[in-house]
């Protein structure tokens, strides 16, 4: 039987390459000197592509492919790989929701309290030796405080029952109301930041909410209001939250994720009031582990002809 | 007004003569906020501004005061210190926590206590919580491999640890370690505890004691009091039945860790991480921790947030003026 040829874009987790090593013909991409080269020496044998939240299966790639049956992400946000010529083309796509969330939304709730009560800051005033000196300043309490949710999806709803232990009032805004919640709606994203004092985008990255999160909504959530992403750098429009930040206008911000990652905006290195994390949303050893066993799982599915675990096309 | 005292006699109090006189050592961290919302309401007898030795000035001018006002920080409020002050009937103090107090003096001689109640049981329980989600997730380590540039060039940071479904031990089901335990049923963990007593309103597995309670547990998180039976409770033999995964948050007091053995735990790996707003001898905190990454350190600023430090001020000031009106105090504290 012929080996079925894997392509993964870059590297992910040791674990899921090793799991396609040794059921499939795998192809790194990234290790190639010429990628495009590389990429026609085997397009007759790669079958199935393995990307993440940094590189997709884009339109270029899908061309280059004629036996492309199914993108395999290593991710829940499908925003790199180009569904619609998927779709036209009848390729499969798997992502990985469900196994995720918990992690994310924890991490959603950890840079909220790492903001508001300053942990890596004070953390730093500790090490430096500057405690000696006198106590760090008052921060702000998080236990009560209106939190406002851009995307009430599965991310959404699980950072809502985290907030409610902390007896947080919650609101949203989504696409569409969700009638079997009790939590407030608001049909803008505008209105929802003018009445919320934590903002955080958990909705997924389409045309419609690139740049969401715009200069006027960051003024309407104000000088004493935070904000915080989880979802995909370009929901929020980066030049104008460096400028809201210094400036003051918007009082803190809690980021795992950036325009254009790995670079991030060097004027926010030296505010107190910002906590940047390297996209680690889903960063844990048993989400990993569980996210790889998805992906692989996915492609045994398709191959041997049975129902894909977590399609999305 | 210090400057009268070193060079006149002692005077009768001359100023604020309506107001009731409170006694204070020292002044309370909220004093940095608050102090006019208490010199407007009551006539602050200040000791720290004296140039008079504290045994002397409390002679002098604190014979018929029947209020102090203290906090966790300042010197001990010792039987020697209450002997100097005859007519003391109540005493305030800022915090939660009782340790700086003779509870045998106060006892003895009806001494009244009122301390900070639950004002401040949420803000504490945030940042525990906070601390443990920066413990297993890598927050402020990530933070500063960020700052310093390095995630474009080294690549991503190593993983973390899933909280869900992981066994957290709450040392101390009081207020502030039942709010522990409310918030992190939300991220899908499990909660035991080890307390004095069992508490009948929860369903928690209980302990009876802490190394056990250690044994069964991804995580210890230290809620209790500074006592006799509490000091040096978390030792090198409970961190090492915590295991080399587990992490333990301190928002209690610094004491109630073996300090030295909990930094010889982490230092060799025999447990996983920490989260830590309490010292044994603050400020000082030791250089052995500066080094790592894996654990999380705070200038003891669990209750430093502006909400509760007006809520702590109207509560210190709503018990002395319920005293001074005869009234029952707000939150009296059971000293038997």
């Amino acid at each position: 039987m012929e080996s079925i040829g894997v392509l993964m874009l870059i590297p992910m987790n040791s674990y899921l390459e090793q799991e396609l090593q040794r059921r499939y013909n795998l192809f790194k991409l990234w290790t190639a000197p010429q990628k495009p080269q590389f990429i026609k020496e085997h397009a007759d044998s790669i079958r199935a592509v393995v990307g993440n939240a940094f590189a997709g299966a884009d339109a270029e790639l899908i061309e280059a492919l004629p036996r492309l049956e199914i993108v395999s992400s290593f991710s829940v946000g499908v925003d790199k790989i180009d569904l619609a010529k998927c779709r036209e083309k009848g390729i499969r796509v798997t992502y990985t929701p469900d196994v995720l969330t918990e992690d994310v939304a924890d991490l959603a709730i950890g840079l909220m309290l790492a903001v508001l009560r300053r942990l890596c800051e004070s953390d730093r005033y500790v090490r430096s030796g500057k405690w000696k000196k006198g106590d760090y300043k008052l921060t702000t309490k998080f236990t009560g405080k209106t939190v406002g949710i851009i995307g009430l999806g599965r991310i959404g709803m699980a950072i809502a029952k985290r907030a409610e232990a902390f007896n947080c009032p919650i609101c949203y805004y989504s696409r569409t109301g969700k009638p079997d919640t009790e939590y407030k709606y608001y049909p803008s994203v505008l209105e929802l930041a003018s009445n919320c004092q934590i903002l955080v985008v958990a909705c997924s990255l389409t045309a419609e909410t690139r740049h969401i999160v715009n200069r006027e909504v960051m003024n309407a959530l104000g000088p004493k209001g935070v904000l915080i992403n989880i979802g995909r750098g370009p929901h929020i429009d980066e030049p104008e939250l460096v400028s809201a930040l210094v400036e003051g206008r918007l009082g803190g911000a809690g980021l795992d994720v950036y325009e254009h990652e790995p670079e991030v905006p060097e004027e926010l290195f030296g505010l107190e009031n910002v906590v940047l994390l390297p996209h680690v949303g889903t960063a844990t050893v048993e989400t990993r582990k569980a996210m790889a066993d998805l992906v692989v799982g996915n492609l045994e599915a398709h191959f041997s002809n049975k129902p894909l675990l977590s399609p999305l096309v | 007004m210090a400057t009268d005292q070193a060079t006149t006699p002692p005077a009768p109090e001359i100023q604020s003569h309506d107001l009731s006189q409170v006694i204070l050592l020292h002044p309370p961290p909220v004093f940095n906020y608050f102090k006019d919302l208490f010199s407007k309401k009551f006539h602050l007898l200040k000791a720290w501004e004296s140039p008079l030795p504290l045994h002397e000035f409390l002679t002098n001018h604190a014979h018929s005061t029947q209020a102090m006002l203290c906090s966790g920080t300042g010197p001990p409020i010792s039987a020697d210190v209450m002997r100097l002050l005859p007519s003391l009937r109540l005493v305030v103090t800022t915090s939660a926590g009782l340790n700086h107090i003779d509870l045998t003096e106060c006892r003895n001689r009806g001494i009244s206590i009122a301390n900070a109640g639950e004002v401040f049981s949420e803000d504490v329980a945030d940042l525990a919580v906070g601390l443990l989600i920066d413990v297993f997730r890598k927050v402020s380590a990530s933070d500063r491999y960020v700052r310093h540039g390095l995630w474009a060039t080294k690549g991503d940071y190593p993983l973390g640890s899933k909280l869900g479904g992981k066994r957290i031990g709450i040392v101390g089901l009081g207020s502030i370690g039942f709010q522990v335990a409310k918030r992190l049923e939300a991220f899908g963990c499990n909660i035991s505890y080890n307390s004095r007593k069992r508490k009948d309103f929860v369903s928690y597995p209980f302990y009876t004691n802490v190394r056990e309670l250690a044994a069964n547990s991804d995580v210890l998180i230290i809620c209790c009091g500074l006592t006799e039976q509490t000091r040096h409770m978390i030792n090198r033999e409970v961190l090492l039945a915590l295991g080399k995964e587990g992490v333990i948050v301190n928002i209690g007091r610094g004491a109630i860790i073996h300090e030295k053995e909990l930094v010889q735990c982490l230092v060799q790996g025999e447990i996983g991480g920490a989260g830590l707003d309490v010292f044994e001898n603050e400020p000082d905190v030791p250089k052995e921790l500066f080094e790592l990454d894996n654990v999380v350190l705070a200038p003891h600023m669990a209750v430093f947030t502006t909400e509760s430090f007006k809520d702590l001020c109207d509560l210190m000031i709503g018990n002395l003026e319920a005293f001074f009106s005869k009234k029952p105090l707000l939150s009296l504290v059971m000293n038997e």
